[in-house]
Parts: structure tokens; C-alpha cells; sequence
């Protein structure tokens, strides 16, 4: 029943449209590549540089010692320095500095002491973020003027739990790689019937043999393509700028990858069937963009998030496709121990290819 | 298929809703000839041809097109079918050649005389020189041969035109009406809809549709001789001055005005038409001359799509 001849018609005449509409093609390689730039460098949940102020009363070869560890972790920046509690108060009330650190005259005594704390953190607790990074900092210096005394070896293994290093790029970018192939291949699709429909040449395909599989299938195959070519950029850019690792298999994510896009250009497909403009077939797609970006897992711990927003999770394949690009990017999971995730994608294409190929039933009523 | 008409259509109605877009239409297309369907906008045209190929779904009856059902196998249609839609709907952003390739590959044309076929067309429909030019650029009248040329590429039987000369000028017309003589000697059925007199005259039959239902039917010879109404034709110096003086005479069923001259329709049964129009006007002193004409194909038009009221006149 399907003829192959007519959906190769359909996929070189959309080939040759692409080719020439430059702003899509322009989407297909600047879209990721500023995406990534974007997310990469502009998110960053690990905090550096905060403003801090330093009231040192000890003034000892220890309390120096410490102040400039702190600053050596970059998470501080001392920017002021202060004689009393009371002035680093004032400083963090003025905003100008987020976080200030207090050693009392009896620094040595207390370090060594361990029943009384030593230093005193004071912190700018309006955004929990600055809260949290002074939480970690508290912690990792008051073990380091312990450990100093006593056993300087195990200094260096706590300091690598904590990791002051830890870069945000490298949760991100796998994240990302789904966010980005969600948006180009949803809205490529999601357009595509409507666009025809809007400039006529439907009226003339539906009066063709063409059927509606054909057509539908026709139309997904070449942003395939398209998509596992994204991949590939965002991969290579994200190794090049970000030092992102591909720890597992780069077989089993472009598997992986050609799964979630066949999904999503499903996804699109049907968006195309249900809408009757352009402007609604955007509209919907941004609808399903929102909560793809917020409870995929991408923006937020996935366990983290509460019960009902989970099960929406559940629902987009976004989430599914971030579980399996984090998997084996960065933990080496291969594919086959991923099956689920990987399974509710293929499915979820077919359900919606299915869907959509019903929906259009080649009539204009 | 051993019937002798194209298309038969029976008590064929869509509705939108409370619109009756076509009221159960009964219509008879012989093969091989041009039958036209002539009407204002929204009287039905675009709907009726859209449902005998498929694209609409009949609200009420059912046609039998080249001896398949509708609505129904459609599909099995398709091939034996050519459709040129009245908004142009190739592929602006692809060149004729591409657009002409696009649709042999889509009605699977073989093979082997894929090229020659397009050469023929091209070479038909007078585009071998915009072959590589992008579709979307082209001139009203060539993106009409063009639509043409990929409505009979594949040799249908049966060729649905909708308003297909409504964007191209008079010259182009004329072309394209060569063209249709041309492929309905061949023995192509067409069904052309148009809102032009001078088209409609040309057809071998036509069917006058107004607000969804037909009014008229037959061959423009046979609508011209049985309009029902006696035509006058007034030659006046000042025509709204002769207009004013006959327009509400009871008798007159309607006024048109062609430059100097105006067509009176007034009813068959009315007795010496020529006096009462013109005592009328000599009672209003407007200098004119008035004869008995003939009924042209506008006049049958106008009798027809008038009001029940008037025709009673």
C-alpha cells in the first residue's frame, strides 16, 4: 500500500525546500551552537566570586592561613576588611558584600579546642544559593584547621568530596542536548503541515495519490537527519568549550538520539494536524516547551520535584531522553541498561505517528 | 464506466452549519465535452467541485464521477483525476521543472517517460524558458499554464477546474481556453467553473448555480431560448434618465446598463413589450430607441439569480 517512489517525492521535495528557506537552515546550525553558548556560559549554579569582607581579630600565621584558603577556594572574593562584627554587619546590611567572615582574638585557642566554633559566617540568607555555598564553606575550613594540626593527609580527600571545582557545564550540557533537539525538530515539524496548509499546497497534495503515511513520514525523515546532525554539533561543542566528557558508548546516544527526535518530530507532526495556523502551531509548541524545560529534570532535581509535577515529567519525552544522555555521558551506562527510557520514546513515536497520520484524513471538512 | 456521463451527481447538498453551502444539486456531465458552472461568489461552485473529487464530504446525496462512488473511493480516484485548485498551489519555492518532476514521482508517471512527458508540457504550455526559474516568481498567467500542465501531466479523464482564470488577463484566457478545447478533444471531460459570461459561453453545456442551488442548466443555446423574458434594448442619449423612466414600470423585471445601451427583461407573459417601455419612455421625454433583441448568456444570468418577487413581475 505504501509506495516508496511517492515518499521519496515527498522527502526531496522537502529537502529542496529546506535548502532554500535560509532562516530555517540557518536554525539548524546557529540554534544549537547559541544555545549551548548561552546555557553553558550563562547558567551556572555553582556560585564564584561572591563579594565577602574579612574581620580577622586574631591576626595569627593560622587565621591568616585560613582567610587566604578561603579565598584560594574562589568561591569568595574579598573585596573589604573590617575591625569589628558589628562593620561586617553594616557591609552586609548596605549590600555590599554577600558574605562576611568573623575570627574572634581567640582563634587558635578555639580551632583547637573543637567544643567552641572558631569562626563565625555571616551570611546574605536571601538567596539560598549564597546560604548553601556559605553552608560548604563553613564547613570545609574549620576541618582544614583541624586536620592541620593532626593528619594533614586526610586534608586533600575531603577537599575533593566537596569539589570546588565542580563546573555546571557538565550536568548541563547532556540536558541541553534534549532541550535543543526538543525546540528545532518540534517546531520544524510542527509547522510544516500548516505551512502548506496556509499557502494551499495541501488542496493540491491531497488530491494526489500521496497517502497520508506516506506524506507524514515523508515529511519527518529528512529533520532526522537534521536532528542527529544537531547532536553532533552540540557534542562537539560542548567537548571544545565545556570539556563536556562522552564517557559511555557515542553509538548508543546517537541510538539514543535518533529515538527522541523521531519522537518529538512525531510530537510536532500531530501539533500540525490539530492546529489550523502557524501562529497556533508556535503557540502550541511553546505550551509543550514550558514544562519540557522545567520538569524534565533539566532545570531541577527530578526527585526533588513534587509528586503530581513528576508524573507531567513522566509524561514528555524530553525527560526520558535527559535520563539517557546523563546516563551515558556522564555515568558510562550502556544503552541496554537503560531500556525503559529508551522504550517509552519509540513508543511514544508510534502512538503519535499513528495519531497524526489518523487525524489527516486527506479532506478539507 | 460504460455510462455515457462523466459525472452524475443526485440530490448532492453540503451544509456549514446553517449554511447551505449546496442544495440538493442534480447534475449530468456528459464525457469528453466542457461543461461549466457558471455563478456569483459563494453560490457553490468551489464547494460542489470539491466535493465531486473527494475533498469535501456531501452533507446529503451521492454522485457517481467516472463510474466510482462518492462519497466513498475517493482514493481509487485520484489517479483518473486532475484538480486545479483557484488559489495557486505549487510550490513557489521550487523551479517549474522541480514542481513538474514533484508531481510525475507523485502520481507515480513511469519512469522511463518521466522526461518526455515534462518536455511535452513544457513545450505545450510555452514554459521552456522559465524552466529553472522558481515558480513563486512567475506572472499570473504562466503559473496558470503551469498549474495546468501538472493537472494533466499524468492524462486524466476527468479535469476539475476551479475559477482558474480569475488571476490571468484577457489574452491569457484565450490561451488557456485553446488549451481546454484541445484536451477535451482528446477526450478529457472538464468541469470548469467560472464567473465570466464570455467563458461560459464558450462551453459545450453549463449549469447556473445561485446562493447553493441550480437554477439553470443545458447548452448556452438552450438557456439563451428559454429565459422566459422578452429583452428590450434601449439605445438612449441619457441612460440614467431612460433607466429612471422604465425601472419601476411593474412589467420590467430588471434594467442592466452596457455603456449607452440598456437590457429590459420583462416577463413572457406580458404582451407588446416594446410599447410599454416605450410609451414609458416617451411619457418621461427621454429621446431613445428601443428594440426586441435577443437574450444573450448575461440575460439568461440575470433572469435566473433574480428574486422569485421580480420574476413574477
Amino acid at each position: 500500500m505504501i509506495s516508496l517512489s511517492r515518499m521519496g517525492a515527498i522527502i526531496k521535495k522537502e529537502v529542496r525546500q529546506l535548502r532554500r528557506d535560509r532562516l530555517t537552515f540557518g536554525m539548524v546550525f546557529g540554534l544549537p551552537i547559541i544555545q549551548i553558548l548561552l546555557f553553558g556560559y550563562a547558567i551556572n549554579t555553582d556560585v564564584r566570586n561572591l563579594r565577602a569582607a574579612v574581620a580577622d581579630q586574631a591576626n595569627t600565621s593560622l587565621s591568616r592561613e585560613f582567610v587566604a584558603n578561603i579565598g584560594a577556594t574562589q568561591v569568595v572574593k574579598f573585596v573589604d576588611q573590617a575591625e569589628t562584627a558589628e562593620e561586617l554587619e553594616a557591609m552586609l546590611r548596605r549590600g555590599d558584600i554577600s558574605i562576611g567572615v568573623f575570627l574572634p582574638p581567640d582563634f587558635d585557642r578555639r580551632v583547637i579546642d573543637q567544643t567552641r566554633s572558631a569562626v563565625h559566617i555571616l551570611v546574605d540568607g536571601s538567596d539560598p544559593t549564597v546560604l548553601g555555598v556559605a553552608n560548604q564553606l563553613r564547613n570545609v575550613p574549620v576541618q582544614f584547621g583541624f586536620s592541620a594540626q593532626r593528619r594533614p593527609a586526610e586534608l586533600i580527600e575531603t577537599r575533593a568530596y566537596y569539589n570546588p571545582e565542580r563546573r555546571t557545564p557538565v550536568n548541563i550540557v547532556p540536558g541541553l542536548m534534549g532541550v535543543i533537539l526538543m525546540m528545532t525538530m518540534m517546531l520544524f515539524t510542527a509547522v510544516a503541515i500548516v505551512r502548506e496548509k496556509e499557502r494551499g499546497n495541501l488542496e493540491l497534495l491531497i488530491n494526489t495519490p500521496v497517502s497520508s503515511a506516506e506524506l507524514m513520514v515523508g515529511k519527518v525523515t529528512p529533520y532526522i537527519l537534521i536532528g542527529l546532525l544537531q547532536l553532533g554539533i552540540i557534542l562537539g561543542v560542548g567537548r571544545l568549550l565545556f570539556d563536556v566528557p562522552v564517557r559511555g558508548s557515542v553509538l548508543d546516544l546517537y541510538i539514543a538520539g535518533t529515538a527522541f527526535i523521531a519522537a518529538k518530530l512525531s510530537l510536532g507532526l500531530l501539533i500540525s494536524t490539530a492546529v489550523r495556523t502557524q501562529f497556533q502551531a508556535m503557540q502550541m509548541t511553546v505550551f509543550i516547551l514550558m514544562p519540557s524545560i522545567l520538569l524534565s529534570g533539566f532545570m531541577f532535581p527530578f526527585d526533588g520535584m513534587p509528586k503530581v509535577a513528576q508524573y507531567i515529567g513522566e509524561v514528555l519525552p524530553t525527560t526520558h531522553f535527559i535520563r539517557l544522555t546523563r546516563g551515558i555521558m556522564l555515568r558510562d551506562a550502556p544503552l541496554l541498561e537503560l531500556t525503559p527510557d529508551f522504550l517509552y520514546l519509540v513508543g511514544f513515536t508510534l502512538v503519535a505517528m499513528t495519531v497524526a497520520a489518523l487525524r489527516f484524513t486527506k479532506r478539507l471538512d | 464506466m460504460n455510462s455515457d456521463y462523466a459525472i452524475e451527481a443526485r440530490g448532492l447538498s453540503k451544509h456549514f452549519g446553517e449554511l447551505k453551502a449546496v442544495d440538493s444539486l442534480d447534475l449530468k456531465v456528459p464525457r469528453g465535452q466542457i461543461y461549466g458552472f457558471l455563478g456569483p461568489n459563494g453560490s457553490g461552485k468551489s464547494t460542489t467541485i470539491r466535493m465531486l473529487c473527494g475533498l469535501l464530504t456531501p452533507t446529503e446525496g451521492s454522485a457517481t464521477v467516472l463510474g466510482t462512488h462518492i462519497p466513498g473511493k475517493a482514493r481509487d480516484l485520484r489517479p483518473r483525476i486532475g484538480y486545479m485548485t483557484q488559489k495557486f498551489s505549487l510550490f513557489g519555492d521550487m523551479t517549474v521543472l522541480e514542481n513538474l518532476q514533484f508531481i510525475s514521482e507523485i502520481y507515480s508517471y513511469p519512469k522511463a517517460d518521466r522526461k518526455d512527458r515534462i518536455e511535452e508540457l513544457l513545450v505545450r504550455y510555452d514554459l521552456t524558458e522559465q524552466r529553472r526559474q522558481m515558480a513563486g516568481t512567475m506572472s499570473g498567467g504562466q503559473k496558470q499554464r503551469l498549474a495546468l500542465a501538472c493537472a494533466v501531466l499524468h492524462k486524466p479523464n476527468l479535469l476539475l477546474l476551479d475559477e482558474p482564470t480569475s488571476a490571468v488577463d484577457p489574452q491569457s484566457r484565450r490561451d488557456f481556453w485553446a488549451n481546454l478545447f484541445r484536451l477535451a478533444e482528446g477526450g478529457t471531460t472538464i468541469m470548469v467553473s467560472t464567473h465570466y459570461m464570455d467563458e461560459a459561453e464558450r462551453c459545450h453545456r453549463l449549469a447556473i448555480l445561485d446562493r447553493g442551488v441550480k437554477v439553470a442548466d443545458g447548452t448556452p443555446q438552450h438557456l439563451q431560448a428559454t429565459t422566459g423574458m422578452h429583452v428590450v434594448e434601449v439605445l438612449a442619449e441619457d441612460p440614467y434618465a431612460a433607466q429612471a423612466a422604465i425601472h419601476d414600470l411593474p412589467e420590467v423585471a430588471s434594467v442592466t446598463q452596457l455603456g449607452v445601451r440598456l437590457r429590459v427583461l420583462i416577463s413572457e407573459r406580458v404582451d407588446q413589450p416594446l410599447r410599454i417601455v416605450e410609451s414609458a419612455l416617451a411619457r418621461a421625454g427621454v429621446r431613445a430607441e428601443a428594440t426586441i433583441s435577443s437574450a444573450t448568456l448575461e440575460d439568461v444570468f440575470v433572469a435566473v439569480t433574480m428574486g422569485p418577487e421580480e420574476r413574477a413581475a
